[in-house]
């Protein structure tokens, strides 16, 4: 039992990290666009674009 | 597959193409080992620069065809490299460190999901472009590039190599500050969220535990946990419920945020006391549980709005960003470029053919035409003389002109469409407003009675008086109550949206349940407002059917090429397998003229074909359908025949009327008695004024009014502005308008018939927003006395609260879902 000690305030300091995290996700526009990531994952390429330009860069 | 090569359609935009361009292909593209047939240049180019640029997987993905591609005239071309200029673009590019550079950029032409995968990997392809994304619901394209490898020139230009335009895009004030609450909301959204998930770990032991099954050590830590976490929710989360309290309370009046606010605080502070002194019941978990039901349900009304009013934010790329001035006029004609953000009043500008005004001006020189479709909804030219007034953000037609600016940013007539729309976003649901009148008494009497509670309790038994009182504000706490309108309207407004009817103002739905009347304008409402082939006058010697057929045949053949209206009025439903034409002039203005058989022809307007024919024009086709737009077809010795262009009935326009029923349908319009009866009769409507100028179609609304009616007006917000205004409730037919939404408190984007489904709905939802206010103020007024008797423990004062809250919430959904039932 002398663990919830350390487990109560453990789990409030969780649920902080959370509630900063979420507003750090928001304030750095996360949430900006809902759709547009679910269907950018279906058009991805095998070979990334980064790549290439990398390729480019060194030309 | 196999027939690809000598498919009717283009390859890219999914055009028809031209029976002469197609066999042989003269504009032809390799892909997938087969040649396709594409339309024009423009298409070929672009599906060459994408296939080539190892995109074709494009082709695959895409849910819908591109536009179609029209090259970039060079005037524009030209344009694009003044964007690279360090003065213009100091208004909209952000620079950073070193040669890094970063631009907003407004995507016109993106239809779906593989459009912005083709953008995002054409732009990225290019060397020295850094970062490439596209928002996929905003359209808009966020590029970094190292400067010193490319220019913003050439990044505007590879998106127009593959078929889409880009604008430079420079974010408003006020647009940052919109952005700024929205993720303020969210954020303060999840932390409600958060801390009620994490608040409840701690509350449900307790709940389902015995009494004194749980020392009293484990209970206070607990408790101290709650505090601290339901903290952030009093002082962060709730900031919105303060500001609309203070609000309301400045202004004398007790709003529905006054009692959230109580009840919020009043929980908390007993919750608090409780926690310190180690007595007493807790109440975090039901502040925190409601606080985030509020949000929640505030954020999806705000989101509903938002996408209602997105045609706000497509206004701002109207206007140009810079413009040609001339500074030394009339001595000089010198042409420098400036930023629009910079002009002032007086200053001389010379606008090209196809260029947007950048403000509202006077024209000073040179005669043309403006196209202000998009600003009032005139679909025809309108001609502009020196003295004339033109609009900012109209397009200048085929001639220079030289103008003088008259009013520049707030005060040019896009940026008053564009604060009407926003007043229409941020006005309160009537409805709304009546819940919070309601609720503010029903507040004011709940807190006299609490109080009566605790002075009455105080006296019999002082230990029991606070978490009685604090069970009586949390279990009747008017959650419900301001969550039964907004949620309701909510479901409503997304699948009226669905089905193609956008509510822009927030007592649409309320005055389209109650109304009696329905006005219908007439021309490009009932009917199409564009041209259909109405009739043929053979000037032949030998008037027969197969003879017309043959000269329909060859008008369309003679505008296969052409996008004008009429052309597409002609070629409707023709067959032209076979024929071939060749040696296409195209006069704008005038009509074309091409080669078939060995024989020249011309097909356009009277005066055009005049010059052309040897043989005057024939007696009796003078004055034929002078009131319908008439194009001619002659040889170069013979006129052959003429074809009136007229307005038809939209297809659905009968199924619109049989929803109406129950309504009584009037049809107003500035078209002669004779058509305007025609509509009325073959759609079955008793009630017609003809002829009608905008000042009597008002007059004819408001007669109705002063008979008790309440007048819906269906019309499409060009010469209707002021009627609209002046109905109970007025619907613009959008067709692309955006001014349209101006005038509208509801705009029809989809098929007409989607009115009738809102009509549908609007009942619905009045049906179903009084359920909800009836459930809520019942089961208030029911726990009320229970929770008045200390009968209601904590547990119970929750789920009492949390159970009402989504049952009235689940309620409202029913509209939504009922939806995707219709739809399907």
């Amino acid at each position: 039992m002398d663990s919830l000690y350390l487990l109560i305030p453990l789990s409030v300091l969780v649920a902080a990290g959370g509630g900063l995290l979420f507003w750090w996700a928001s304030r750095s526009g996360q949430f900006d666009d809902l759709e547009g990531p679910g269907h950018r994952i279906l058009h991805d390429d095998d070979k990334p674009p980064s790549a290439d330009k990398d390729g480019d860069a060194i030309d | 597959m196999q027939q690809d090569n000598q498919s009717e359609f283009c390859f890219h935009c999914g055009e028809p193409v031209a029976e002469a361009d197609r066999l042989p292909p003269r504009y032809p593209v390799t892909y997938g080992q087969l040649q396709r047939t594409t339309c024009c240049t423009g298409c070929q180019a672009v599906a060459q620069t994408i296939l080539q640029s190892g995109l074709a997987s494009y082709y695959e993905q895409r849910e819908k065809p591109a536009d179609r591609a029209a090259p970039l005239p060079d005037e524009l071309l030209a344009q694009l490299r003044l964007y690279d200029s360090p003065e213009l673009q100091a208004s909209f590019v952000k620079l950073e460190p070193g040669d890094r550079r970063e631009a907003a950029l407004i995507l016109e032409g993106i239809s779906c999901a593989a459009c912005i995968w083709l953008n995002e990997r054409h732009l990225l392809s290019l060397p020295g472009v850094l970062e490439a994304s596209v928002n996929y619901t905003t359209h808009r394209a966020r590029v970094c590039w190292d400067n010193s490898r490319v220019q913003l020139s050439q990044i505007l230009l590879a998106v127009a190599d593959i078929g889409y335009r880009a604008h430079p895009y420079d974010p408003g004030r006020q647009e940052a500050l919109r952005q700024k609450e929205r993720k303020g909301a969210i954020a303060r959204l999840w932390i409600a969220g958060l801390s009620m998930m994490q608040v409840m770990m701690y509350a449900v032991p307790v709940y389902l535990a015995e009494p004194g099954e749980i020392g009293p050590t484990w209970l206070n830590l607990m408790q101290w946990a709650s505090l601290l976490l339901t903290l952030p929710v009093v002082l962060y989360a709730c900031q919105a419920f303060h500001q609309g309290a203070w609000r309301d309370l400045k202004r004398g009046r007790l709003g529905m945020d006054a009692p959230v606010v109580l009840g919020v605080w009043a929980a908390f502070i007993a919750s608090c006391w409780a926690t310190v002194t180690r007595q007493g019941e807790v109440y975090f978990d039901s502040v925190s549980m409601f606080v985030f039901l509020l949000l929640g349900g505030r954020f999806l009304e705000g989101m509903a709005r938002r996408k209602a009013g997105e045609a706000a934010e497509s206004l701002i790329k109207l206007l140009p960003a810079f413009a040609h001035r001339l500074a030394g006029w009339p001595a000089g004609r010198d042409v420098e470029a400036v930023p629009v953000a910079r002009l002032a009043v007086g200053d001389v500008l010379l606008v090209k053919p196809g260029e947007r005004y950048p403000a509202d001006a006077q024209v000073l020189e040179g005669e043309g035409e403006a196209d202000e479709a998009l600003l009032t909804g005139e679909a025809r030219a309108v001609p502009k003389q020196p003295g004339a007034m033109v609009i900012g953000g109209a397009v200048n037609g085929g001639t220079p002109l030289v103008v003088r600016v008259e009013r520049i940013g707030q005060e040019t007539q896009l940026a008053g469409i564009v604060r009407l729309l926003d007043r229409a976003l941020a006005e309160k649901p009537q409805l709304a407003l009546l819940a919070d009148r309601v609720a503010g008494w029903f507040v004011a009497a709940l807190l006299l009675v609490a109080a009566a509670g605790w002075f009455w309790w105080h006296v019999h038994d002082p230990l029991h008086a606070l978490p009685i009182t604090v069970a009586v504000l949390v279990i009747s706490c008017p959650c419900a109550l301001s969550l039964a309108t907004p949620a309701a309207l909510t479901a409503a407004t997304g699948r009226l949206a669905q089905a193609g009817l956008l509510v822009t103002r927030g007592h649409a739905l309320e005055t389209l349940a109650s109304a009696t009347d329905v006005v219908f304008d007439k021309t490009g409402t009932l009917t199409h407002g564009r041209p259909t082939l109405q009739a043929v006058k053979l000037l032949v010697a030998d008037p027969s059917a197969s003879n017309e057929s043959a000269l329909r045949a060859l008008a369309a053949l003679l505008e296969a090429a052409s996008e004008h209206p009429i052309a597409h009025a002609l070629r409707e439903g023709i067959d032209t397998t076979g024929l071939v034409a060749s040696d296409y002039t195209n006069y704008p203005g005038g009509g074309v003229e091409a080669s078939m058989g060995g024989q020249r022809y011309r097909l356009g307007r009277a005066d055009f074909v005049a010059t052309f024919c040897s043989a005057p024009l024939p007696e009796e086709a003078q004055d034929w359908r002078h009131k319908d737009t008439v194009v001619w077809l002659a040889s170069t010795t013979q006129w052959l025949a003429g074809f009136a262009m007229g307005d038809a009935i939209r297809p659905e326009a009968a199924a619109l009327l049989a929803q109406c029923e129950g309504l009584t349908t009037h049809v107003l319009s500035g078209d002669a008695l004779g058509p305007t009866q025609a509509v009325a009769q073959t759609l079955g409507i008793a009630q017609l004024k003809a002829a009608a100028l905008p000042a009597d179609k008002l007059a004819y609304v408001q007669a109705l009014q002063a008979q008790g009616r309440r007048v819906i007006m269906v019309g499409d917000g060009v010469n209707d502005a002021p009627v609209l205004a002046a109905a109970n409730v007025s619907v613009a037919v959008g067709g692309g308008a955006e001014a349209a939404q101006a005038a509208g408190d509801l705009v029809l984007v989809g098929k007409l018939t989607a009115l009738g489904e809102g009509l549908r709905v609007a009942r619905q939802t009045r049906r179903i927003i009084r359920q909800n206010l009836a459930w809520a103020l019942g089961y208030n007024l029911v726990a009320l006395p229970f929770a008045l008797a200390g009968m209601v423990t904590p547990w119970l004062a929750s789920l009492g609260m949390a159970g009402s809250s989504l049952l009235v919430v689940c309620n409202a959904l029913r509209l939504a879902a009922k939806g995707k039932a219709g739809g399907q």
